[in-house]
């Protein structure tokens, strides 16, 4: 089936065909954004607005950026200093940004669900920039693009994921990915921090990282939310780090072909090492790179059919 | 479908580019600076076979770049999904050189005013031509071919299929009529009738 929605929520209800154009798409936007020139008229007259409601250095940018590249304008909504300082509720704010005629809405917001919720509301199509502890599809997406400039294909893959599984939409929308895609994924962290149950997911508990990792392919390495530290959910960010972080001890164990991967930003000493971050193994600045080459796609993807859609079945 | 009408076989298809190969050497006094760059999909091994016989002829390898339109395209509001978009592949840089699009039919000259836009994205070549192996007519922008291979009479409601032993298995040209209007016909059909038929 060919993609032809015109909301990204998640990763969760996309089928593997779907991911797989989305990927496929990606690979000429990434050849124009290695030109001298990145400008190409398909978006032109279209307008993306990004609505954050939390804060974001790459995604907000990547987005912008992808969008500029294909040719589109772009507004940019940031809660610090909008109307919703004075009140302005989250469905006012939408359909504020649709009257100023935006097409596509990009939304950040801190309650898992609220891009459904936006979906529904205005006629733009809408893009989940992460919701809560629930989805961040295109983070996924680009960590999957990733991975397929590596391996060319995911089946068997060993994926280790790293860290607080439990508050992150990043493994969640990883996890729903990477097994569409036929990878094996291991998650491994504080059991404070492991989701009871996800192994129904389909994914493999390991509580011990250095087992974890010895036979992996790919480590994903989550930023540890330093602000839920004081919910006492681990004791100590130097234990954490002992037991958790990604150091040089940790990556003799782990085989020598070994990729690094982490969705920024890093908490260096923390949940990894500098070292580790700066690894040769270590693709964290080819993965900002590539998260703009799969918004592009995504953003040429759903704008087929015309601005109001009317040729969408 | 309907009926088919021949058009080129596989002795006159290679006969026509060894005519055209011949032509671009000529024109150009030589293979100096010179570059071709296939438009997708048929463009593309047609290109090819060019290169190979104008090394032949003038022992040189002339670079061929790969060209993809989609993102270029005038008629993507038009239409869904969205074509499978292709990387485009130029060896070098377009800047200076002397550059020979080609394509398989021309038609409305959609194609080419895209191919032309991605083309000057990339750089400003000193010269651009165009070589097709099949002029249809019917053109809805004033474009013109430098090198054709032939020239036909068709009518709108016929397509004119091309296929080669690279992408289809055989060398072959012919019209076919459309027994009836496809579904939904796009206004103004950017792809050659080649593209149409969808890579898919």
């Amino acid at each position: 089936m060919r993609f032809s929605r015109r909301c990204l929520l998640g990763l969760e209800d996309l089928t593997a065909e779907e991911i797989e154009e989305i990927l496929e798409t990606a690979v000429p936007c990434k050849e124009i954004i290695q030109r001298e020139v990145k400008k190409l008229p398909t978006l032109r007259g279209w307008t993306v607005a990004t609505l954050f409601y939390e804060p974001s250095t790459r995604t907000r940018n990547s987005f912008e950026l992808a969008a500029k590249w294909l040719g589109a304008d772009t507004v940019n909504v940031t809660i610090a200093t909008s109307s919703v300082q004075k009140g302005e509720n989250f469905i006012d704010t939408a359909k504020t940004i649709q009257a100023l005629g935006a097409d596509f809405i990009v939304l950040r917001h801190s309650m898992a669900g609220a891009p459904w919720l936006l979906a529904r509301t205005v006629d733009c199509r809408v893009i989940n920039a992460g919701d809560g502890a629930h989805e961040h599809p295109t983070q996924a997406l680009l960590d999957l693009f990733t991975l397929k400039e590596r391996f060319s294909s995911l089946a068997g893959l060993k994926v280790v994921i790293v860290g607080d599984i439990m508050h992150s939409r990043v493994a969640k929308s990883n996890i729903y990915g990477l097994l569409k895609l036929g990878a094996t994924v291991r998650v491994t962290g504080p059991p404070s921090l492991i989701p009871p149950g996800i192994e129904r997911l389909g994914v493999q508990v390991v509580n011990d990282l250095r087992e974890a990792v010895q036979d992996a392919d790919v480590i994903n390495v989550l930023r540890i939310q330093l602000e839920r530290q004081e919910k006492g959910l681990f004791p100590s960010l130097r234990e954490y780090a002992r037991l958790y972080g990604i150091n040089r001890e940790v990556l003799r164990i782990a085989p020598r072909d070994l990729v690094i991967m982490h969705p920024g930003p890093t908490n260096l000493g923390v949940e990894i090492t500098e070292e580790a971050a700066s690894d040769p193994r270590s693709v964290i600045t080819t993965q900002v790179t590539n998260g703009v080459a799969v918004r592009m796609a995504l953003l040429y993807l759903m704008s087929g059919g015309g601005k109001s859609g009317e040729l969408l079945s | 479908m309907g009926t088919k009408r021949l058009v080129m076989d596989e002795d006159a298809i290679r006969r026509v580019l060894y005519r055209l190969s011949h032509e671009i050497t000529e024109e150009n006094k030589g293979v100096d600076g010179l570059m071709l760059v296939g438009i997708r999909t048929r463009g593309v091994p047609l290109a090819k076979r060019l290169a190979a016989m104008i090394k032949e002829q003038e022992k040189v390898e002339l670079p061929v770049g790969i060209l993809d339109i989609t993102f270029y395209r005038d008629d993507l509001t038009l239409i869904s999904p969205q074509p499978v978009v292709r990387s485009t592949e130029i060896p070098g840089r377009v800047t200076d050189r002397k550059i020979v699009l080609v394509d398989d039919v021309l038609y409305t000259g959609r194609t080419i005013r895209a191919a032309l836009d991605a083309l000057m994205d990339l750089g400003r070549p000193r010269a651009i031509k165009l070589a097709v192996l099949i002029d249809r007519g019917h053109r809805q922008l004033p474009i013109r071919a430098d090198y054709v291979g032939k020239t036909i009479t068709t009518s709108a409601g016929e397509t004119v299929q091309v296929l080669l032993k690279e992408t289809d298995g055989e060398d072959l040209i012919y019209i076919e009529e459309m027994s009836s209007p496809k579904m939904d016909p796009p206004p103004f059909p950017c792809a050659g009738e080649a593209e149409e038929r969808g890579e898919e």
